[in-house]
C-alpha cells in the first residue's frame, strides 16, 4: 500500500444540506435536510475505498459532493491537492474528466432516446477530444473493452439488458481516461447472477487502467470483495472507517456491528454462532439528526454521555491508528449484544426498481 | 483474468437477431406501429383528400365560373328569392346572397387547414419554450413563469377571445386571419407549458441528465441533447391533438362573427351567415357542418394514433384488438 | 388548515384582482369607440365630445382605473355607458338564466359522462366499450355551437325530425321552462359528455386494476358489488374534481349556446356589450365570470386538502 502523501481525493468537513422551501412567490426556508453532515475523508491513489450504509444514510449525497454534482454547503474537497469546491467554470469541467461516475440505476442512467455510440462518445463530444471516424473508433474500443459488441454501435439503450448497460456506463465513464472514479451502488439494480460479471469487470479494469475507485453499496459482502478500506456512514457521518480486514473482523462501532450480525454469512458453522443484533425502531429523520451520537436513539449501548456529547472519529483503545470509530463506548471483542435485542429485522433497503429485463 | 476472457463471459444475454446491427430507431418503430392502425391511416388519407380540396378552390371557382365573394341573383336564388339547393350549376346549393357553396366550402377548408396546423405549432412552439425555460431554469424565473401560464388558463378564454378579436379588429393592426391565430395561439400555449414544464421538472431529475452533468456537458446541452428529444413524442402527440381544438375555436369565432373577416369564408363564418335559412336551405347547415367535424373528427382520430406509435404503453382508445 | 385557506383565499383575490386590471387595461388600450355607438354615425365632433365627457371618458386612464377600483371595493361595478343601468342589476337580470343552463347541462353531463364511462370501463375492449370509444370520439370533435345548431334544425323546423316543431325560443325562466332548456342542455353537455366517459373510463380502469378490488373479488364478492361499491367511489374522486373546475369554467362559455337559441343570459349580455363597447358592463361580466372559475377551483382545493393533507404542502 502506498504511503500517506500518496492521497488523490481528501474531504474536510464535508456538508451538505438541502433546505425545504414553502410559500407561493417568496419560498421561505421551513427546515433542512441533513444529507451529509461533517464527513472527512481520504482515498489513495490505486485503492478503493468503500463506503456503505443504509438508504438515508446521506452515502449517494457525499458520492455527489465528491464529483462537484452537488454544491457542498461547508467544507472543503482536495482533488490532487486543488480545493474543488472553488473551482472555476473550467476549472470544473477538467475536473471533470479526471473525475467519472458510475451510476445505480443502469435504466435511468442512460438517456433511452440516443444510441448507445453517441452516449459512450458523450464525453469525446463535451470535451472535444475526437470528431468523426476516430471517435467512433475509440468508442467501439472502449465497448470491447467492457466486453460489449462494437457492432452494437448504433443501438438502443432498450435493447440491452440490465448488465450490459451498466457495461455502457462503465464505457461512458471511462472514456476521458478518469483517475477517479465513483462507483454509486453500480450494481444493486441488477440480478444477482449478473453483479459478479460486473464487479470483476471493475476490479479488473482497475488493475488494467490504475484506477481509484469510491465504491459505494449497502450491500455488505460485495464491498467486502471490492474494498481496500470501507467507511460506514449514518445519518450524514462517518461513524467508523479502517481496512475492510479490520472492520470486517473486530467491528468497532455498535452500528457496525449490527449492519454485520445482519448481513448474510456463506459459513453455516459460522453462521449458527453469530449473533444477530436488532435495532429498534427506525432511521431518524435527517431533518431533526439525534443530539449527541446520532445513534443513541437505536443504540444497545447507549448511554446518558451520549445523548449530549458526539463522539469524535478516533481510533480506539487496542485500535491501529488506521481504524478509526466515533463512538463512546465501542464495542469489545467477544461482547454480546443480541442479548439486549433479541432476533433479527434488518430491513431490505433495496431501492424500488423496474425488473431487470431477461 | 485477461480482456478476451472478459468478453466470453459477457456473451449478450440476449441473442437478438445478429444481422440488425443498426438499431430499429424509436421513430422507425413508431411508424411501423402507426401503419397497422387502420382508423389512423383512413383518418390521414381523408386529411390528405381535404388539403387537396383545399389547394383546389382556386380551381373550383375557375372552373364552375364562381369566385368565392361573387353573388349571382339570377342563376342561385328562386324567383321567392331562396337559394337554389344541390343542381347542376351549383353543386353543393348556393347560399342566401345567391354564391356558390363549394366554392366557399373550398376556401372555408384553407382556413380551417391553416388556422387549425399554424395557431397550433405556435401554440406548441411557445409552450415548448415558455415550458422548458421554467422547468429548466427554475428559482424566481420558474415561479414567474408558472404562475404566468395559470393566470392564462384562469382567463375565461372564450369572452377575452372575443374581446381580443374585436378590438383588434378595429385599430386592424393585423389582418383577420393573422389575429385569429396568435389568439388561438395565446390561449392554448399556457396548457401545452404547464405540461412540458412538468416533463421537463421530471426529466431533469433523471440520472441521464445528472451522468452527462457528471461528465462536464453545459447547460445547453443538456436542454438540446438530452431533455428536448425525450420531449418530442410528447410534443409530437400534443399538437396533433390541438388541431382539431384550434380548428373548432376558430369556426367558433367565426360563427360569432369575430374570427376571419368576411367576405373571407370560413366554416364558421358559412354556419353563421347561414343560420338563419336552414329551415328552408338546409345544405348551408350540412355542407360546413359534415366537413367541419370529417376534419375534426379525422385530426382526433390521427392524434390518438400518434400517440398509440409513439408510447404503445398506452392505452388503446379505439380500433383493433 | 386556516393557513392553507387564507393563503388560497388571498391567491383568489389576487387572481381576481389581475383578471379585471388586464381587461381594463386592455379595453383602454384598444377600445371599441362607445361614443359613435351611442352619438349614432350623424353626431358631430361636439357631440362626441360631449359623450366621452358625461362618461368620463377624457380623464385619463389611472384616474378612471382609480375610480372603477374605488367603487369595486364598495360592490359597485359601475353603470352601463350605452343605457346607463347598473351593471350589477344588469348581471343579476341575466344571470339566473345563465347558471340555469349550465347546472342543467352539468347534471346531464356528469350523469351521462359517468354512466357511459362506467359502461364503457365495465366492457373493456368489447364492443360496447369501442362504440362507446367511437360516440367519444365523435363527441370530443363536434363544436358546441354545430350541436347547438343541428338540434335546432332537427326540432324546430319542417325539414327536421318528422316536422316537430318542439322548441321555440323565449325566456324559459317565465314559462315553458324545460321546453326551452332542454336543447340548450344537450348542446351544451354534449362535448363534456363525452371528455367525462373518456375520463371516468381511464380512472375506473386505473383502479379496477389495484390489489384492493383484486382483494374484493378474492374474497368473494359479487361483481356489481365490488364494481359499484368498491370502484367506482375511488374512482370518482378525480372525476368530481374535475367537475367542479369544468362548472367554474362553463359560465363564462355558454355565449354560443345562449346566441343559437336565443337565450338572454350573461353570455349574450357581454357579447352585445363587447360589440357596443360598453366597458363597465364588459368587466363586471368577465369578472362575476372568473370569480366563478376561481371559486370553483377554491372549493375543490380546499375540499382536497381535507381528503388528501399532503397537498396542504405543495
Amino acid at each position: 500500500m502506498t504511503g500517506e502523501d500518496d492521497v488523490l481525493v481528501a474531504a474536510e468537513g464535508v456538508v451538505k444540506h438541502f433546505p425545504i422551501r414553502q410559500g407561493i412567490v417568496f419560498k421561505k426556508e421551513i427546515a433542512r435536510v441533513h444529507a451529509v453532515d461533517g464527513v472527512d475523508l481520504s482515498v489513495r491513489r490505486g485503492e478503493t475505498l468503500g463506503i456503505v450504509g443504509e438508504t438515508g444514510s446521506g452515502k449517494s449525497t457525499l458520492a455527489r459532493c465528491l464529483t462537484g454534482l452537488h454544491p457542498v454547503t461547508a467544507g472543503r474537497i482536495f482533488f490532487e491537492g486543488t480545493d474543488i469546491t472553488r473551482l472555476s467554470r473550467a476549472g470544473l469541467k477538467a475536473f471533470r474528466r479526471d473525475v467519472q461516475m458510475i451510476f445505480q440505476d443502469p435504466y435511468g442512467s442512460l438517456n433511452p432516446r440516443r444510441r448507445v455510440g453517441s452516449i459512450i462518445g458523450d464525453p469525446f463530444a463535451i470535451h472535444g477530444l475526437a470528431d468523426g471516424a476516430e471517435r467512433r473508433r475509440r468508442v467501439q474500443e472502449l465497448m470491447e473493452l467492457v466486453g460489449l459488441n462494437p457492432e452494437h454501435y448504433n443501438r438502443f439503450p432498450a435493447e440491452f439488458s440490465g448488465g450490459q448497460r451498466q457495461r455502457i456506463g462503465v464505457a461512458r465513464a471511462l472514456a476521458v481516461r478518469p483517475r477517479l472514479v465513483v462507483c454509486d451502488e453500480p450494481v444493486s439494480a441488477l440480478d444477482v447472477s449478473i453483479q459478479a460479471q460486473v464487479i470483476n469487470l471493475l476490479r479488473d479494469l482497475q488493475t488494467e487502467l490504475g484506477l481509484t475507485y469510491i465504491f459505494i453499496a449497502h450491500d455488505l459482502s460485495v464491498v467486502r470483495y471490492v474494498s481496500d478500506r470501507v467507511a460506514v456512514m449514518y445519518l450524514g457521518r462517518i461513524v467508523e472507517s479502517a481496512p475492510a480486514s479490520g472492520l470486517y473482523g473486530r467491528p468497532r462501532h455498535p452500528y457496525s456491528a449490527a449492519l454485520l450480525s445482519a448481513a448474510s454469512i456463506a459459513d453455516p458453522d459460522e453462521a449458527a454462532r453469530a449473533e444477530r443484533i436488532v435495532l429498534t425502531g427506525d432511521v431518524p429523520s435527517p431533518i431533526d439528526p439525534p443530539s449527541g451520537c446520532r445513534f443513541h436513539p437505536r443504540c444497545p449501548k447507549a448511554q446518558d454521555r451520549c445523548t449530549v456529547e458526539d463522539p469524535p472519529l478516533v481510533p480506539r483503545a487496542g485500535d491501529p491508528s488506521d481504524h478509526v470509530t466515533a463512538c463512546h463506548f465501542p464495542v469489545e471483542p467477544g461482547e454480546r449484544l443480541a442479548r439486549r435485542e433479541a432476533g433479527i429485522a434488518q430491513v431490505s433497503t433495496d431501492p424500488d426498481l423496474p425488473e431487470a429485463a431477461p | 483474468m485477461s480482456y478476451s476472457d472478459l468478453q466470453a463471459e459477457a456473451v449478450p444475454v440476449e441473442p437478438g437477431p445478429a444481422a440488425s446491427v443498426r438499431g430499429r430507431s424509436p421513430f422507425r418503430l413508431a411508424w411501423a406501429r402507426f401503419r397497422r392502425d387502420k382508423l389512423a391511416v383512413v383518418s390521414l388519407v381523408v386529411l390528405a383528400l381535404m388539403v387537396a380540396f383545399a389547394a383546389m378552390a382556386p380551381l373550383w371557382a375557375s372552373w364552375t365560373g364562381h369566385p368565392y365573394d361573387a353573388t349571382f341573383p339570377k342563376t342561385a336564388l328562386d324567383v321567392d328569392g331562396q337559394p337554389v339547393g344541390p343542381s347542376r350549376h351549383f353543386w353543393l346549393g348556393a347560399d342566401q346572397l345567391g354564391r356558390d357553396v363549394l366554392v366557399r366550402a373550398a376556401y372555408g377548408a384553407r382556413i380551417s387547414l391553416i388556422v387549425g396546423v399554424v395557431a397550433s405549432v405556435l401554440a406548441s412552439l411557445l409552450g415548448v419554450a415558455v415550458g422548458t425555460l421554467a422547468g429548466f431554469v427554475g428559482g424566481w424565473l420558474d415561479t414567474l413563469l408558472a404562475r404566468l401560464m395559470d393566470l392564462t388558463l384562469a382567463l375565461p378564454y372564450l369572452l377575452v377571445a372575443i374581446m381580443l378579436a374585436t378590438t383588434f379588429q378595429i385599430s386592424s393592426v393585423f389582418s383577420s386571419l393573422t389575429l385569429t391565430i396568435i389568439v388561438i395561439a395565446f390561449f392554448s400555449f399556457a396548457a401545452f407549458g404547464r405540461i412540458i414544464r412538468g416533463q421537463v421538472l421530471s426529466l431533469k431529475e433523471k440520472e441521464f441528465v445528472e451522468a452527462a452533468r457528471s461528465l462536464g456537458a453545459g447547460n445547453l446541452r443538456i436542454m438540446f441533447v438530452d431533455v428536448l428529444p425525450n420531449l418530442v413524442a410528447q410534443v409530437t402527440v400534443l399538437t396533433s391533438l390541438l388541431i382539431p381544438t384550434s380548428i373548432v375555436f376558430e369556426a367558433t369565432l367565426s360563427f360569432l362573427g369575430v374570427g376571419v373577416r368576411l367576405p373571407m369564408p370560413s366554416w364558421g363564418s358559412m354556419l353563421g351567415e347561414g343560420s338563419d335559412v336552414f329551415q328552408t336551405a338546409w345544405w348551408l347547415l350540412a355542407v360546413p357542418a359534415i366537413l367541419l367535424l370529417l376534419t375534426t373528427l379525422s385530426f382526433n382520430l390521427l392524434g390518438d394514433g400518434i400517440r398509440d406509435a409513439l408510447d404503445p404503453r398506452s392505452e388503446r382508445l379505439i380500433g383493433k384488438r | 388548515m386556516l393557513r392553507f385557506v387564507i393563503r388560497r383565499l388571498l391567491y383568489a383575490v389576487l387572481v381576481l384582482w389581475l383578471v379585471s386590471t388586464l381587461v381594463f387595461v386592455f379595453l383602454h388600450v384598444s377600445p371599441v369607440p362607445v361614443e359613435r355607438v351611442i352619438g349614432g354615425p350623424r353626431a358631430t365632433t361636439d357631440t362626441l365630445a360631449q359623450i366621452r365627457r358625461n362618461l368620463g371618458l377624457d380623464q385619463p386612464a389611472i384616474v378612471q382605473y382609480g375610480q372603477w377600483l374605488g367603487r369595486l371595493v364598495r360592490g359597485d361595478l359601475g353603470d352601463s355607458y350605452v343605457n346607463g343601468t347598473s351593471v350589477t342589476s344588469l348581471i343579476a337580470d341575466r344571470l339566473p338564466t345563465t347558471l340555469w343552463l349550465v347546472f342543467g347541462a352539468g347534471v346531464l353531463w356528469f350523469v351521462g359522462g359517468v354512466a357511459t364511462g362506467v359502461f364503457s370501463a365495465t366492457r373493456a375492449r368489447g364492443l360496447g366499450d369501442r362504440v362507446a370509444t367511437l360516440f367519444v370520439l365523435v363527441g370530443l370533435s363536434t363544436p358546441p355551437f354545430v350541436m347547438a345548431l343541428v338540434l335546432l334544425f332537427l326540432f324546430s323546423t319542417e325539414l327536421g325530425l318528422a316536422g316537430i316543431h318542439w322548441f321555440e325560443a323565449g325566456p324559459p325562466l317565465q314559462e315553458h321552462f324545460l321546453q326551452r332548456m332542454v336543447l340548450p342542455w344537450i348542446a351544451l353537455a354534449f362535448l363534456m359528455i363525452a371528455t367525462y366517459t373518456r375520463l371516468t373510463r381511464g380512472s375506473m380502469l386505473d383502479v379496477l386494476g389495484e390489489d384492493y378490488i383484486r382483494t374484493a373479488r378474492a374474497k368473494g364478492l359479487s361483481e356489481r358489488r365490488v364494481v359499484y361499491r368498491h370502484g367506482l367511489r375511488a374512482a370518482l374522486t378525480p372525476v368530481v374534481t374535475q367537475f367542479g373546475i369544468d362548472l367554474g369554467a362553463l359560465i363564462g362559455s355558454t355565449i354560443v349556446t345562449e346566441k343559437v337559441f336565443g337565450l338572454q343570459g350573461v353570455g349574450q349580455l357581454v357579447y352585445q356589450s363587447i360589440a357596443l363597447g360598453d366597458t363597465p358592463v364588459i368587466i363586471g361580466v368577465t369578472l362575476v365570470v372568473t370569480l366563478f372559475v376561481v371559486a370553483a377551483n377554491l372549493l375543490v382545493d380546499i375540499g382536497y386538502s381535507f381528503l388528501d393533507p399532503r397537498v396542504r404542502l405543495a
